[in-house]
């Protein structure tokens, strides 16, 4: 397998606050990569420095082989790497179909395009990923009045709307329902499989991301505390004490 | 079906008005202005959630457009300015009519490409900075032009007269208006249906999330402007040749009037509807007149007391307590039918 995304020696810090300190890591195409850690020790930070949301202090990251980390969100979001957010954004005044017509990826829509209405085609395209995360039903509904866990389900149906290369997830899981979790879990690797979306996915949840992962990172301190895949990180010692306290 | 019977009806009542009520033709052409600035204040404001207090700027710039380009194509209009209704300027019904078919048009384009370069800057700005931001371009361009004496300073400007009767002329600035404001109408209509529409509504719910997920956030938010900019400044065009003669800071560049009326009307009717501004204006509209009637003296109070209690208990209008109250005749429901994927 190739690599896709190449984080080398990133390093960010807000002010005096190290959140990532010499950070290297990589994503291969077409798997499912895993990042976990401790609250607070740099995932959502190192996130947000590969989408563009700031500029990174020291290092390089690349997409695709081209260098991305002076590019800004949009620019980003153009080639085709997307991210999700821990708290969820979906446009909340708008029904789910609107809300999933409007992920359309623009950047295979010239300005004509734009002023076109949207077709019966991507509408059913719509519905499809909708009856796929099981909002079909509520597809009406503003989105704004759906349940968090909802939300969060429509965040990802948008994603997927958007036909990306990479999609990086911020904790997918978070605040969704035991038995929905394993729906997601499903889905996730559904999405990785038929639409042949590379993931990359921060989450807490150990038994979602140990059973979809095929490797997976740990920061701790903004460093990078251990790789490997979930065998070898569940063994690790140091993984162990860091989200047991031993620190 | 009955949409189009209504729209026909509209459209019935729109072309017998002004010949039913002469008396209240200049009231109805002052109606569709409102219709016009409320509408295209809504693009931004409502659809977009980017709440504009400058948009007067563009009617203001219109009427000077369509001054300089009327007298321009005639006299040349330092000249013209320079006698002070000194010397004696004519201009015969061609002239005028032609000067009356350029500036309108004109009018339009350049705001929409002052828009462009404003928008540039300003929309850098988020939330309450671009209101105070845009409020200061309008002020700024108030004060600049009335320190412009080729276009006639403080004293303002004076346009031709309309060369045949006085009815007549009342008559075509309404159609003027109503042609303007039925297209505006329709343009949103079909706008708001694109995947432009829907950008914009995704720019007004989470600008940040739209970048995110790619959208060329910059580029929409300033084609939205300059569209909006467009028919406030072609309605700004017909209120020059309306007014006849104005000066910069109380008619051109009002912001304390028709800058923030346009405003209030759009939150009366609900913002980022279609219907909202219209019904909005005509509520407006009615109620001014009728304070400004029948409790002169007290009409500002009166209107300050309107604004209070829609921005306290209405925020979204009338078409947003439909929404909220009958959230069904907006298609907002379960469907329990099974996916036919």
């Amino acid at each position: 397998m190739s690599t896709i995304i190449d984080v080398s020696s990133v390093s960010k810090s807000y002010g005096g606050v190290k959140a990532n300190t010499d950070i290297s890591l990589t994503v291969e195409t077409g798997g499912i990569t895993g990042l976990i850690g401790p609250n607070g020790s740099g995932k959502t930070t190192l996130f947000n420095s590969i989408v563009g949301y700031h500029p990174i202090d020291e290092g390089s990251i690349k997409f695709e082989g081209q260098e991305i980390s002076k590019k800004l969100v949009p620019e980003i979001a153009r080639l085709g790497l997307l991210r999700t957010f821990q708290q969820t954004r979906i446009y909340g005044e708008m029904n789910c179909v609107e809300n999933m017509l409007i992920s359309l990826p623009h950047r295979k829509l010239s300005l004509m395009d734009a002023f076109k209405k949207n077709t019966r085609a991507d509408r059913d395209k719509a519905e499809q990923f909708l009856d796929f995360v099981g909002l079909y039903e509520k597809r009406f509904l503003q989105a704004g009045s759906l349940s968090f866990g909802q939300q969060k389900l429509l965040e990802f149906a948008m994603a997927l709307m958007n036909e990306p290369t990479v999609l990086l997830l911020d904790e997918p899981t978070a605040g969704i329902n035991p038995t929905l979790i394993n729906g997601l879990i499903d889905r996730l690797k559904r999405a990785n499989s038929e639409f042949g979306i590379t993931l990359f996915i921060i989450e807490h949840n150990m038994r979602v991301i140990m059973n979809m992962a095929d490797k997976i990172y740990c920061l701790a301190h903004g460093e990078m505390l251990a790789e490997g895949t979930p065998a070898e990180i569940q063994d690790d010692q140091r993984v162990i004490d860091a989200y047991l306290g031993a620190h | 079906m009955s949409k189009t019977l209504f729209y026909i009806i509209l459209g019935i009542i729109t072309v017998i008005a002004p010949f039913a009520f002469p008396a209240f033709q200049t009231q109805l052409a002052t109606l569709w202005l409102m219709i016009i600035v409320a509408q295209s204040w809504d693009m931004t404001g409502g659809q977009m959630g980017y709440n504009s207090l400058g948009n007067i700027f563009f009617y203001g710039t219109g009427m000077y457009v369509a001054a300089v380009v009327t007298i321009g194509l005639v006299y040349p209009v330092g000249e013209y300015t320079g006698a002070a209704g000194g010397g004696i300027y004519t201009f015969t019904p061609d002239e005028y009519f032609l000067g009356m078919a350029l500036s309108i048009p004109a009018a339009g384009i350049f705001c929409a490409l002052c828009a462009f370069i404003i928008g540039y800057v300003t929309f850098g700005l988020r939330g309450p900075y671009f209101a105070i931001g845009t409020l200061g371009v309008a002020i700024a361009g108030g004060e600049m032009v009335s320190n412009w004496d080729w276009i006639g300073g403080g004293q303002g400007i004076s346009m031709p007269s309309y060369p045949y009767n006085f009815d007549q002329f009342k008559t075509v600035i309404y159609f003027l208006y109503a042609i303007l404001g039925i297209a505006l109408f329709f343009f949103c209509r079909w706008l708001y249906q694109t995947r432009f529409g829907a950008a914009i509504n995704a720019i007004r719910d989470d600008e940040e999330k739209a970048e995110a997920m790619g959208i060329h956030t910059m580029r929409y938010k300033l084609i939205a402007w300059a569209i909006s900019a467009f028919f406030v400044g072609a309605a700004g065009a017909i209120s020059a040749f309306q007014l006849i003669h104005f000066e910069p800071l109380e008619t051109a560049y009002q912001t304390i009037n028709l800058g923030i009326f346009m405003v209030v009307c759009v939150l009366l009717g609900g913002k980022g509807t279609l219907w909202g501004p219209v019904i909005g204006a005509v509520m407006f509209h009615v109620f001014k007149e009728l304070t400004w009637n029948y409790f002169l003296g007290w009409q500002w109070v009166a209107l300050g007391a309107l604004i209070v209690v829609v921005v306290v208990f209405f925020q979204d209008g009338l078409m947003g307590y439909l929404k909220y109250k009958r959230p069904e005749w907006f298609g907002i429901a379960v469907d329990t039918k099974e996916a036919k994927v």
